[in-house]
Protein backbone atom coordinates (compact mmCIF):
# COMPACT_ATOMS: atom_id res chain seq x y z
CA UNK A 1 0.00 0.00 0.00
CA UNK A 2 1.51 3.27 -1.06
CA UNK A 3 -0.11 6.71 -0.32
CA UNK A 4 2.88 8.75 0.93
CA UNK A 5 0.80 11.83 -0.43
CA UNK A 6 4.10 13.60 -1.44
CA UNK A 7 3.48 12.70 -5.02
CA UNK A 8 0.43 14.93 -5.28
CA UNK A 9 1.06 17.52 -2.37
CA UNK A 10 2.76 20.09 -3.50
CA UNK A 11 0.89 23.14 -4.06
CA UNK A 12 -2.13 22.37 -1.90
CA UNK A 13 -2.79 23.27 1.59
CA UNK A 14 -1.42 21.20 4.67
CA UNK A 15 -4.14 18.21 5.18
CA UNK A 16 -4.07 15.93 8.16
CA UNK A 17 -2.34 12.89 7.07
CA UNK A 18 -4.81 10.48 7.10
CA UNK A 19 -6.53 12.60 4.85
CA UNK A 20 -4.14 12.60 2.34
CA UNK A 21 -3.36 9.08 2.50
CA UNK A 22 -6.82 7.86 1.99
CA UNK A 23 -7.17 10.45 -1.08
CA UNK A 24 -4.20 9.37 -2.77
CA UNK A 25 -5.05 5.92 -2.22
CA UNK A 26 -8.37 6.42 -4.32
CA UNK A 27 -6.48 8.12 -6.57
CA UNK A 28 -4.36 5.25 -7.12
CA UNK A 29 -7.11 2.82 -7.32
CA UNK A 30 -9.01 4.86 -9.59
CA UNK A 31 -5.81 5.13 -12.38
CA UNK A 32 -5.39 1.91 -11.76
CA UNK A 33 -9.09 0.82 -12.81
CA UNK A 34 -10.69 0.19 -9.51
CA UNK A 35 -15.28 0.52 -10.35
CA UNK A 36 -15.35 0.55 -6.91
CA UNK A 37 -12.98 3.60 -6.67
CA UNK A 38 -14.01 5.29 -9.76
CA UNK A 39 -17.82 5.01 -8.07
CA UNK A 40 -16.36 6.59 -4.71
CA UNK A 41 -14.49 9.47 -6.19
CA UNK A 42 -17.43 10.61 -7.75
CA UNK A 43 -19.77 10.29 -4.76
CA UNK A 44 -17.04 12.52 -2.99
CA UNK A 45 -17.15 14.87 -5.76
CA UNK A 46 -21.47 15.13 -5.82
CA UNK A 47 -21.20 15.59 -1.69
CA UNK A 48 -18.32 17.84 -1.88
CA UNK A 49 -17.00 15.38 0.82
CA UNK A 50 -13.72 16.96 2.56
CA UNK A 51 -10.86 16.31 0.85
CA UNK A 52 -12.80 16.37 -2.86
CA UNK A 53 -10.76 19.39 -3.66
CA UNK A 54 -7.63 18.59 -3.87
CA UNK A 55 -8.71 14.80 -5.36
CA UNK A 56 -10.39 16.89 -8.37
CA UNK A 57 -7.34 19.06 -8.10
CA UNK A 58 -5.07 15.31 -8.53
CA UNK A 59 -7.56 14.11 -11.27
CA UNK A 60 -6.64 16.57 -13.31
CA UNK A 61 -3.12 15.93 -14.97
CA UNK A 62 -4.78 12.45 -16.12
CA UNK A 63 -7.75 14.20 -18.12
CA UNK A 64 -8.05 15.29 -22.14
CA UNK A 65 -7.95 12.14 -23.45
CA UNK A 66 -12.09 11.73 -23.47
CA UNK A 67 -14.77 12.99 -26.42
CA UNK A 68 -17.68 14.79 -23.87
CA UNK A 69 -20.69 14.75 -25.63
CA UNK A 70 -23.59 16.46 -24.32
CA UNK A 71 -27.27 15.07 -24.92
CA UNK A 72 -29.92 17.12 -23.84
CA UNK A 73 -33.75 18.06 -24.85
CA UNK A 74 -37.08 17.76 -23.01
CA UNK A 75 -38.42 14.83 -21.14
CA UNK A 76 -39.70 11.98 -23.68
CA UNK A 77 -37.70 13.09 -26.81
CA UNK A 78 -35.87 9.77 -26.37
CA UNK A 79 -32.33 10.58 -24.97
CA UNK A 80 -31.71 7.51 -22.88
CA UNK A 81 -32.87 5.44 -25.75
CA UNK A 82 -29.99 7.42 -27.62
CA UNK A 83 -27.48 7.04 -25.41
CA UNK A 84 -27.84 3.57 -24.66
CA UNK A 85 -27.60 3.19 -28.39
CA UNK A 86 -24.67 4.81 -28.67
CA UNK A 87 -22.95 2.88 -25.82
CA UNK A 88 -23.78 -0.01 -27.88
CA UNK A 89 -21.87 1.71 -30.90
CA UNK A 90 -18.77 2.63 -29.15
CA UNK A 91 -18.70 -0.98 -27.65
CA UNK A 92 -18.59 -2.81 -30.73
CA UNK A 93 -15.73 -0.65 -32.09
CA UNK A 94 -14.56 -1.43 -28.64
CA UNK A 95 -14.31 2.14 -26.94
CA UNK A 96 -14.94 2.35 -22.82
CA UNK A 97 -18.15 4.84 -22.72
CA UNK A 98 -19.10 6.62 -19.24
CA UNK A 99 -22.30 8.29 -18.78
CA UNK A 100 -23.50 10.92 -16.41
CA UNK A 101 -27.65 10.74 -16.20
CA UNK A 102 -28.93 13.95 -14.73
CA UNK A 103 -32.53 14.15 -12.87
CA UNK A 104 -34.55 16.72 -11.15
CA UNK A 105 -34.78 16.27 -7.63
CA UNK A 106 -37.70 17.62 -5.29
CA UNK A 107 -37.26 21.08 -4.23
CA UNK A 108 -39.68 20.09 -1.06
CA UNK A 109 -38.11 16.96 0.21
CA UNK A 110 -34.32 17.08 -1.84
CA UNK A 111 -35.63 13.35 -2.65
CA UNK A 112 -35.44 12.03 -6.52
CA UNK A 113 -36.30 8.93 -8.81
CA UNK A 114 -33.22 8.59 -10.84
CA UNK A 115 -34.42 6.48 -13.57
CA UNK A 116 -32.08 6.93 -16.49
CA UNK A 117 -30.37 3.94 -15.77
CA UNK A 118 -33.61 1.83 -16.53
CA UNK A 119 -33.07 2.62 -20.66
CA UNK A 120 -29.68 1.36 -20.67
CA UNK A 121 -30.51 -1.97 -22.00
CA UNK A 122 -28.31 -2.84 -24.52
CA UNK A 123 -25.26 -2.42 -22.35
CA UNK A 124 -26.07 -3.53 -19.10
CA UNK A 125 -24.15 -6.28 -17.54
CA UNK A 126 -20.96 -5.13 -19.28
CA UNK A 127 -18.59 -3.12 -16.62
CA UNK A 128 -16.79 -0.83 -19.38
CA UNK A 129 -19.61 1.04 -19.84
CA UNK A 130 -20.13 3.18 -16.68
CA UNK A 131 -23.56 4.59 -15.73
CA UNK A 132 -23.70 6.91 -13.35
CA UNK A 133 -26.96 8.70 -12.20
CA UNK A 134 -27.19 12.08 -10.54
CA UNK A 135 -29.61 14.40 -8.82
CA UNK A 136 -29.49 18.19 -8.77
CA UNK A 137 -30.19 18.39 -5.03
CA UNK A 138 -30.83 21.85 -5.32
CA UNK A 139 -27.76 23.23 -5.63
CA UNK A 140 -28.52 25.28 -8.44
CA UNK A 141 -25.46 26.42 -10.10
CA UNK A 142 -23.44 24.04 -8.45
CA UNK A 143 -24.44 20.75 -10.14
CA UNK A 144 -22.26 21.97 -13.19
CA UNK A 145 -19.36 21.83 -11.60
CA UNK A 146 -19.96 18.82 -10.27
CA UNK A 147 -20.52 17.01 -13.57
CA UNK A 148 -17.69 18.53 -14.82
CA UNK A 149 -15.56 17.17 -11.99
CA UNK A 150 -17.46 13.80 -12.68
CA UNK A 151 -16.43 14.17 -16.13
CA UNK A 152 -12.57 14.37 -15.26
CA UNK A 153 -13.14 11.12 -13.06
CA UNK A 154 -13.96 9.13 -15.70
CA UNK A 155 -11.82 10.63 -18.48
CA UNK A 156 -8.29 10.09 -15.89
CA UNK A 157 -10.37 6.98 -15.24
CA UNK A 158 -9.54 6.23 -18.98
CA UNK A 159 -12.79 6.27 -20.73
CA UNK A 160 -12.68 7.10 -23.87
CA UNK A 161 -16.35 8.70 -24.80
CA UNK A 162 -17.92 10.42 -21.88
CA UNK A 163 -21.89 11.08 -21.92
CA UNK A 164 -23.64 13.62 -20.28
CA UNK A 165 -27.12 13.04 -20.65
CA UNK A 166 -29.65 16.17 -19.15
CA UNK A 167 -33.41 17.22 -19.38
CA UNK A 168 -32.83 20.56 -21.57
CA UNK A 169 -35.37 23.02 -19.26
CA UNK A 170 -33.26 25.77 -18.08
CA UNK A 171 -29.96 27.68 -17.69
CA UNK A 172 -28.62 25.28 -15.36
CA UNK A 173 -29.11 22.24 -17.39
CA UNK A 174 -27.38 24.63 -20.22
CA UNK A 175 -24.71 25.24 -17.89
CA UNK A 176 -24.20 21.69 -17.63
CA UNK A 177 -24.23 20.63 -21.16
CA UNK A 178 -21.62 23.37 -22.06
CA UNK A 179 -19.06 21.53 -20.02
CA UNK A 180 -19.11 18.84 -23.30
CA UNK A 181 -17.35 19.27 -26.79
CA UNK A 182 -20.25 18.76 -28.71
CA UNK A 183 -23.66 19.32 -27.81
CA UNK A 184 -26.47 17.34 -29.05
CA UNK A 185 -30.18 18.44 -28.80
CA UNK A 186 -33.18 15.94 -28.96
CA UNK A 187 -36.08 17.42 -30.44
CA UNK A 188 -39.27 15.14 -30.94
CA UNK A 189 -41.21 15.40 -33.87
CA UNK A 190 -44.53 17.58 -34.34
CA UNK A 191 -43.23 19.96 -31.12
CA UNK A 192 -43.54 23.41 -32.45
CA UNK A 193 -44.21 24.64 -29.05
CA UNK A 194 -40.75 22.73 -27.97
CA UNK A 195 -38.96 23.94 -31.41
CA UNK A 196 -40.28 27.51 -29.50
CA UNK A 197 -38.73 26.59 -26.21
CA UNK A 198 -35.26 25.80 -27.96
CA UNK A 199 -34.95 29.45 -28.47
CA UNK A 200 -34.44 30.10 -25.03
CA UNK A 201 -30.42 29.48 -25.10
CA UNK A 202 -30.68 25.73 -26.19
CA UNK A 203 -30.62 26.97 -29.88
CA UNK A 204 -27.24 28.49 -29.48
CA UNK A 205 -25.50 25.64 -27.57
CA UNK A 206 -26.32 22.88 -30.28
CA UNK A 207 -24.50 21.29 -32.14
CA UNK A 208 -26.05 18.78 -33.51
CA UNK A 209 -29.83 18.54 -33.32
CA UNK A 210 -31.66 15.56 -33.93
CA UNK A 211 -35.59 14.76 -34.54
CA UNK A 212 -35.65 11.41 -32.48
CA UNK A 213 -38.59 9.60 -33.45
CA UNK A 214 -38.61 10.20 -36.76
CA UNK A 215 -40.79 7.67 -37.48
CA UNK A 216 -43.91 9.85 -36.40
CA UNK A 217 -46.02 12.22 -38.25
CA UNK A 218 -44.63 15.71 -37.91
CA UNK A 219 -40.79 14.74 -38.10
CA UNK A 220 -40.00 16.75 -41.86
CA UNK A 221 -42.03 19.48 -40.54
CA UNK A 222 -39.58 19.83 -37.04
CA UNK A 223 -36.46 19.19 -39.27
CA UNK A 224 -37.33 22.00 -41.50
CA UNK A 225 -38.33 24.23 -38.64
CA UNK A 226 -35.21 23.30 -37.15
CA UNK A 227 -33.39 24.65 -39.99
CA UNK A 228 -34.92 27.74 -40.37
CA UNK A 229 -33.70 28.70 -36.79
CA UNK A 230 -30.34 27.58 -37.17
CA UNK A 231 -30.20 30.05 -40.64
CA UNK A 232 -30.86 32.74 -38.14
CA UNK A 233 -28.66 31.98 -34.98
CA UNK A 234 -25.09 33.15 -33.83
CA UNK A 235 -22.25 31.40 -33.63
CA UNK A 236 -21.72 29.78 -30.22
CA UNK A 237 -18.51 30.97 -28.74
CA UNK A 238 -19.12 34.15 -30.11
CA UNK A 239 -22.54 34.14 -28.59
CA UNK A 240 -21.06 32.96 -25.47
CA UNK A 241 -18.32 35.58 -25.42
CA UNK A 242 -20.39 38.39 -25.76
CA UNK A 243 -23.21 37.32 -23.71
CA UNK A 244 -21.27 36.78 -21.06
CA UNK A 245 -19.61 39.71 -18.33
CA UNK A 246 -17.84 42.83 -18.99
CA UNK A 247 -15.60 44.32 -21.74
CA UNK A 248 -11.81 44.17 -20.25
CA UNK A 249 -12.65 40.67 -20.14
CA UNK A 250 -13.57 40.06 -23.22
CA UNK A 251 -10.51 42.07 -24.90
CA UNK A 252 -8.74 39.51 -22.23
CA UNK A 253 -10.55 36.47 -24.19
CA UNK A 254 -9.28 38.07 -28.11
CA UNK A 255 -5.95 38.87 -27.12
CA UNK A 256 -5.80 35.35 -25.68
CA UNK A 257 -7.38 33.16 -28.28
CA UNK A 258 -5.12 35.64 -30.92
CA UNK A 259 -1.58 34.63 -28.85
CA UNK A 260 -2.99 30.73 -29.01
CA UNK A 261 -3.20 31.04 -32.78
CA UNK A 262 0.34 31.81 -33.60
CA UNK A 263 1.10 28.19 -32.42
CA UNK A 264 -1.40 26.47 -34.73
CA UNK A 265 -0.57 25.84 -38.66
CA UNK A 266 -3.90 27.04 -39.23
CA UNK A 267 -4.31 30.28 -37.53
CA UNK A 268 -7.84 29.86 -37.76
CA UNK A 269 -8.52 32.15 -34.39
CA UNK A 270 -7.27 35.51 -35.41
CA UNK A 271 -9.96 35.99 -38.24
CA UNK A 272 -12.77 34.56 -35.62
CA UNK A 273 -11.77 36.80 -32.92
CA UNK A 274 -12.36 39.58 -35.34
CA UNK A 275 -15.91 38.45 -36.32
CA UNK A 276 -17.41 38.72 -32.72
CA UNK A 277 -20.08 40.55 -33.83
CA UNK A 278 -23.29 39.70 -32.39
CA UNK A 279 -24.45 37.50 -35.26
CA UNK A 280 -22.10 35.93 -37.42
CA UNK A 281 -23.55 34.38 -40.61
CA UNK A 282 -23.79 30.52 -40.52
CA UNK A 283 -22.32 29.26 -43.45
CA UNK A 284 -22.53 26.06 -45.52
CA UNK A 285 -18.96 24.73 -46.57
CA UNK A 286 -18.12 24.21 -42.77
CA UNK A 287 -18.78 20.44 -42.33
CA UNK A 288 -15.20 19.07 -43.42
CA UNK A 289 -12.28 20.09 -41.25
CA UNK A 290 -9.90 22.27 -42.06
CA UNK A 291 -9.42 24.45 -45.13
CA UNK A 292 -6.55 25.93 -47.05
CA UNK A 293 -7.35 29.83 -46.20
CA UNK A 294 -6.45 31.79 -42.98
CA UNK A 295 -10.88 32.37 -42.92
CA UNK A 296 -12.52 30.83 -39.54
CA UNK A 297 -14.70 28.05 -40.21
CA UNK A 298 -17.93 28.52 -38.38
CA UNK A 299 -19.51 24.67 -37.88
CA UNK A 300 -22.97 24.75 -39.47
CA UNK A 301 -25.30 22.67 -37.15
CA UNK A 302 -26.71 19.42 -38.06
CA UNK A 303 -30.06 18.34 -38.60
CA UNK A 304 -30.68 14.44 -38.12
CA UNK A 305 -33.15 12.05 -37.85
CA UNK A 306 -33.03 9.10 -36.04
CA UNK A 307 -35.04 6.37 -34.61
CA UNK A 308 -33.21 5.51 -31.29
CA UNK A 309 -35.11 2.19 -30.18
CA UNK A 310 -34.85 0.53 -33.88
CA UNK A 311 -31.47 2.18 -34.27
CA UNK A 312 -32.14 3.60 -37.63
CA UNK A 313 -30.02 6.75 -38.24
CA UNK A 314 -27.81 5.95 -35.76
CA UNK A 315 -24.69 5.27 -37.39
CA UNK A 316 -25.13 8.85 -39.05
CA UNK A 317 -25.47 10.56 -36.11
CA UNK A 318 -22.46 9.23 -35.03
CA UNK A 319 -20.81 9.72 -37.60
CA UNK A 320 -21.78 13.81 -37.41
CA UNK A 321 -20.18 13.30 -34.17
CA UNK A 322 -17.11 11.70 -35.50
CA UNK A 323 -17.14 14.85 -38.26
CA UNK A 324 -17.76 17.12 -35.10
CA UNK A 325 -14.74 16.07 -33.33
CA UNK A 326 -12.08 16.20 -36.63
CA UNK A 327 -13.79 19.56 -37.15
CA UNK A 328 -12.98 20.91 -33.40
CA UNK A 329 -9.50 19.23 -33.65
CA UNK A 330 -8.35 20.61 -36.77
CA UNK A 331 -10.25 24.07 -36.63
CA UNK A 332 -8.49 24.60 -33.48
CA UNK A 333 -12.09 25.62 -31.95
CA UNK A 334 -11.55 22.49 -29.31
CA UNK A 335 -8.36 24.85 -27.65
CA UNK A 336 -10.62 27.68 -28.03
CA UNK A 337 -13.60 25.54 -25.80
CA UNK A 338 -10.64 24.04 -23.61
CA UNK A 339 -9.73 28.10 -22.67
CA UNK A 340 -13.22 28.97 -22.63
CA UNK A 341 -14.60 26.22 -19.85
CA UNK A 342 -11.14 27.04 -17.88
CA UNK A 343 -12.29 30.17 -17.73
CA UNK A 344 -15.61 29.68 -16.63
CA UNK A 345 -14.61 27.01 -14.19
CA UNK A 346 -12.23 29.46 -12.47
CA UNK A 347 -14.81 31.95 -12.45
CA UNK A 348 -17.05 29.11 -10.56
CA UNK A 349 -14.81 28.03 -8.14
CA UNK A 350 -14.13 31.74 -7.22
CA UNK A 351 -17.37 33.11 -6.99
CA UNK A 352 -18.17 29.03 -5.12
CA UNK A 353 -15.22 30.31 -2.30
CA UNK A 354 -15.64 33.90 -2.30
CA UNK A 355 -19.34 33.51 -1.36
CA UNK A 356 -18.42 30.95 1.22
CA UNK A 357 -16.00 33.40 2.74
CA UNK A 358 -18.11 36.31 3.00
CA UNK A 359 -20.94 33.43 4.92
CA UNK A 360 -17.98 32.54 6.84
CA UNK A 361 -17.18 36.85 7.86
CA UNK A 362 -21.45 36.99 8.65
CA UNK A 363 -21.44 34.57 10.88
CA UNK A 364 -18.69 35.56 12.75
CA UNK A 365 -20.33 38.68 12.98
CA UNK A 366 -23.11 37.03 14.44
CA UNK A 367 -24.78 35.95 11.73
CA UNK A 368 -27.71 37.42 9.30
CA UNK A 369 -30.63 37.06 11.87
CA UNK A 370 -29.07 40.04 14.14
CA UNK A 371 -28.46 41.65 11.43
CA UNK A 372 -32.03 41.64 9.90
CA UNK A 373 -33.49 42.40 13.53
CA UNK A 374 -30.92 45.38 13.13
CA UNK A 375 -32.89 45.92 10.04
CA UNK A 376 -36.66 45.63 10.90
CA UNK A 377 -36.02 47.77 13.91
CA UNK A 378 -35.13 50.09 10.94
CA UNK A 379 -31.46 50.96 12.94
CA UNK A 380 -30.06 49.95 9.27
CA UNK A 381 -30.37 48.69 6.05
CA UNK A 382 -29.48 46.00 3.80
CA UNK A 383 -26.44 47.98 1.48
CA UNK A 384 -25.24 49.04 5.14
CA UNK A 385 -24.48 45.35 6.61
CA UNK A 386 -23.31 44.32 2.97
CA UNK A 387 -20.68 47.24 3.16
CA UNK A 388 -19.96 46.23 6.92
CA UNK A 389 -19.35 42.56 6.09
CA UNK A 390 -17.46 43.39 3.03
CA UNK A 391 -15.45 46.65 3.48
CA UNK A 392 -12.98 44.83 5.86
CA UNK A 393 -12.23 42.10 3.47
CA UNK A 394 -11.69 44.23 0.95
CA UNK A 395 -9.27 45.97 2.78
CA UNK A 396 -7.17 43.03 3.63
CA UNK A 397 -7.06 42.43 0.12
CA UNK A 398 -5.72 46.11 -0.50
CA UNK A 399 -3.09 45.58 2.14
CA UNK A 400 -2.34 42.68 0.64
CA UNK A 401 -1.99 43.51 -2.96
CA UNK A 402 0.10 46.50 -2.14
CA UNK A 403 2.56 44.41 0.12
CA UNK A 404 2.89 42.19 -3.43
CA UNK B 1 -17.97 26.91 9.50
CA UNK B 2 -18.67 26.58 5.99
CA UNK B 3 -21.87 26.51 4.97
CA UNK B 4 -23.75 24.44 2.39
CA UNK B 5 -20.85 22.33 1.72
CA UNK B 6 -21.95 18.71 3.01
CA UNK B 7 -25.35 17.74 1.92
CA UNK B 8 -25.89 14.26 1.59
CA UNK B 9 -28.92 12.65 0.62
CA UNK B 10 -28.87 8.59 0.94
CA UNK B 11 -28.61 6.45 -2.04
CA UNK B 12 -30.58 3.38 -3.01
CA UNK B 13 -31.00 1.23 -5.73
CA UNK B 14 -34.51 -0.45 -5.56
CA UNK B 15 -33.46 -3.69 -7.68
CA UNK B 16 -35.93 -6.21 -8.99
CA UNK B 17 -33.90 -9.11 -10.01
CA UNK B 18 -34.42 -12.45 -12.08
CA UNK B 19 -37.82 -13.82 -13.90
CA UNK B 20 -39.77 -11.88 -11.37
CA UNK B 21 -42.33 -9.13 -13.16
CA UNK B 22 -44.40 -7.87 -9.84
CA UNK B 23 -43.22 -4.66 -9.62
CA UNK B 24 -45.85 -2.80 -7.97
CA UNK B 25 -43.96 -3.38 -4.49
CA UNK B 26 -40.70 -1.74 -5.92
CA UNK B 27 -42.33 1.06 -7.16
CA UNK B 28 -44.04 2.31 -3.61
CA UNK B 29 -40.82 1.47 -2.06
CA UNK B 30 -38.95 4.00 -4.40
CA UNK B 31 -41.52 6.56 -3.91
CA UNK B 32 -41.89 6.54 -0.03
CA UNK B 33 -37.82 6.44 -0.31
CA UNK B 34 -38.01 9.72 -2.77
CA UNK B 35 -40.49 11.28 -0.43
CA UNK B 36 -38.39 10.57 2.67
CA UNK B 37 -35.56 12.63 1.13
CA UNK B 38 -33.87 9.58 -0.20
CA UNK B 39 -31.87 9.53 -4.15
CA UNK B 40 -33.66 6.28 -5.79
CA UNK B 41 -32.10 5.11 -8.51
CA UNK B 42 -35.08 1.80 -9.99
CA UNK B 43 -33.05 -0.85 -11.65
CA UNK B 44 -36.42 -1.94 -13.70
CA UNK B 45 -37.42 -5.35 -14.50
CA UNK B 46 -35.71 -8.81 -14.55
CA UNK B 47 -32.27 -7.73 -14.24
CA UNK B 48 -29.69 -10.84 -13.28
CA UNK B 49 -27.69 -10.23 -10.23
CA UNK B 50 -24.38 -9.32 -12.34
CA UNK B 51 -26.73 -6.07 -13.37
CA UNK B 52 -27.79 -5.36 -10.33
CA UNK B 53 -23.92 -5.48 -8.68
CA UNK B 54 -22.97 -3.18 -11.82
CA UNK B 55 -25.74 -0.86 -10.80
CA UNK B 56 -24.91 -0.63 -6.95
CA UNK B 57 -21.19 -0.46 -8.06
CA UNK B 58 -21.22 2.16 -10.28
CA UNK B 59 -23.75 4.43 -8.51
CA UNK B 60 -21.88 3.49 -5.09
CA UNK B 61 -25.33 3.35 -3.19
CA UNK B 62 -25.47 3.01 0.52
CA UNK B 63 -28.84 1.02 -0.03
CA UNK B 64 -29.68 -1.66 -2.15
CA UNK B 65 -33.04 -2.52 -1.80
CA UNK B 66 -33.88 -6.11 -3.66
CA UNK B 67 -37.73 -6.78 -4.50
CA UNK B 68 -38.12 -10.62 -4.70
CA UNK B 69 -41.56 -12.24 -5.19
CA UNK B 70 -40.92 -15.48 -7.08
CA UNK B 71 -38.89 -17.58 -4.54
CA UNK B 72 -35.54 -17.32 -6.01
CA UNK B 73 -33.99 -15.64 -3.47
CA UNK B 74 -32.04 -18.53 -1.90
CA UNK B 75 -30.38 -18.63 -5.10
CA UNK B 76 -30.16 -14.39 -6.61
CA UNK B 77 -29.38 -13.34 -3.27
CA UNK B 78 -25.39 -15.20 -2.43
CA UNK B 79 -25.20 -14.15 -6.53
CA UNK B 80 -25.11 -10.83 -5.67
CA UNK B 81 -23.66 -10.76 -2.25
CA UNK B 82 -20.98 -12.74 -4.38
CA UNK B 83 -20.75 -9.71 -6.50
CA UNK B 84 -20.48 -6.88 -4.57
CA UNK B 85 -17.64 -8.35 -2.39
CA UNK B 86 -15.48 -8.88 -6.06
CA UNK B 87 -16.27 -5.04 -6.79
CA UNK B 88 -15.03 -4.44 -2.98
CA UNK B 89 -18.68 -3.00 -2.48
CA UNK B 90 -20.17 -5.36 0.63
CA UNK B 91 -18.91 -3.81 3.51
CA UNK B 92 -20.21 -0.27 2.82
CA UNK B 93 -23.68 -1.14 0.79
CA UNK B 94 -26.67 -1.95 3.45
CA UNK B 95 -28.76 -4.83 1.78
CA UNK B 96 -32.50 -4.84 2.75
CA UNK B 97 -34.64 -7.29 0.99
CA UNK B 98 -38.59 -6.97 0.23
CA UNK B 99 -41.30 -9.72 -1.27
CA UNK B 100 -42.38 -13.00 -0.25
CA UNK B 101 -39.64 -14.39 1.88
CA UNK B 102 -40.52 -17.63 3.84
CA UNK B 103 -39.92 -16.89 7.88
CA UNK B 104 -37.43 -20.17 7.23
CA UNK B 105 -35.50 -18.75 4.68
CA UNK B 106 -34.73 -15.56 6.38
CA UNK B 107 -32.08 -16.74 9.05
CA UNK B 108 -29.80 -18.09 6.52
CA UNK B 109 -30.35 -14.84 4.13
CA UNK B 110 -29.20 -12.72 7.40
CA UNK B 111 -26.14 -14.52 7.68
CA UNK B 112 -25.31 -14.36 4.12
CA UNK B 113 -24.94 -10.28 5.06
CA UNK B 114 -28.78 -9.19 4.19
CA UNK B 115 -29.83 -6.23 6.76
CA UNK B 116 -33.58 -6.61 7.19
CA UNK B 117 -36.11 -8.43 5.37
CA UNK B 118 -39.47 -6.48 5.17
CA UNK B 119 -42.21 -8.68 4.15
CA UNK B 120 -46.47 -8.11 3.53
CA UNK B 121 -47.60 -5.73 5.81
CA UNK B 122 -44.07 -3.90 6.34
CA UNK B 123 -45.48 -0.61 6.80
CA UNK B 124 -43.44 2.38 4.79
CA UNK B 125 -42.62 4.31 8.25
CA UNK B 126 -40.68 1.27 9.37
CA UNK B 127 -38.80 0.65 6.20
CA UNK B 128 -37.96 4.39 5.50
CA UNK B 129 -36.50 4.58 9.63
CA UNK B 130 -34.41 1.23 9.36
CA UNK B 131 -32.49 2.84 6.12
CA UNK B 132 -32.28 5.88 8.14
CA UNK B 133 -30.52 4.36 10.92
CA UNK B 134 -28.40 1.58 9.33
CA UNK B 135 -27.48 3.45 6.27
CA UNK B 136 -23.81 3.07 6.50
CA UNK B 137 -21.52 5.79 7.45
CA UNK B 138 -19.10 7.42 4.90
Amino acid sequence: MSGEGDKNGNGTEPKSESTRDDRSELLEDLLAGNHHALARTITKIEDRAPGYRELVSDLHEHTGNADVIGITGSPGSGKSTLVDRMAERYRAADLTVGIIGIDPSSPFTGGAVLGDRIRMSSTTGDMEVFFRSMSARGSLGGLSTATADAVKALDAFGKDRVIIETVGAGQNEIDIVKTADTVCVLVPPGSGDDVQMLKAGILEIGDLFVVNKADLDGADRTVVELREMIEGRSDRLSTLDAGHHDQGERGDRNGAAGKASEGTATGAHTGESSGDGPVTAVREEGTDGSSENDEPEPWTPQVLETVAKSGEGVEGFLETLTAHREYLETSGRLERQLRHRYAEEIRALLREDSSALVEDELAARGGIEASLDRVMAGETDPYTVSEAVIGPLRECIEDRREEE
Amino acid sequence: MSTGQTQRPIRCLVAKVGLDGHDRGAHVIARAFRDAGFEVVYSGLHKSPDEIVQAAVQEDVDVLGISILSGAHNTLIPKIVDGLEEYDAFEDTLIILGGIIPEEDRPELEDQGVGAIFGPGASMEETVEFVRENAPER
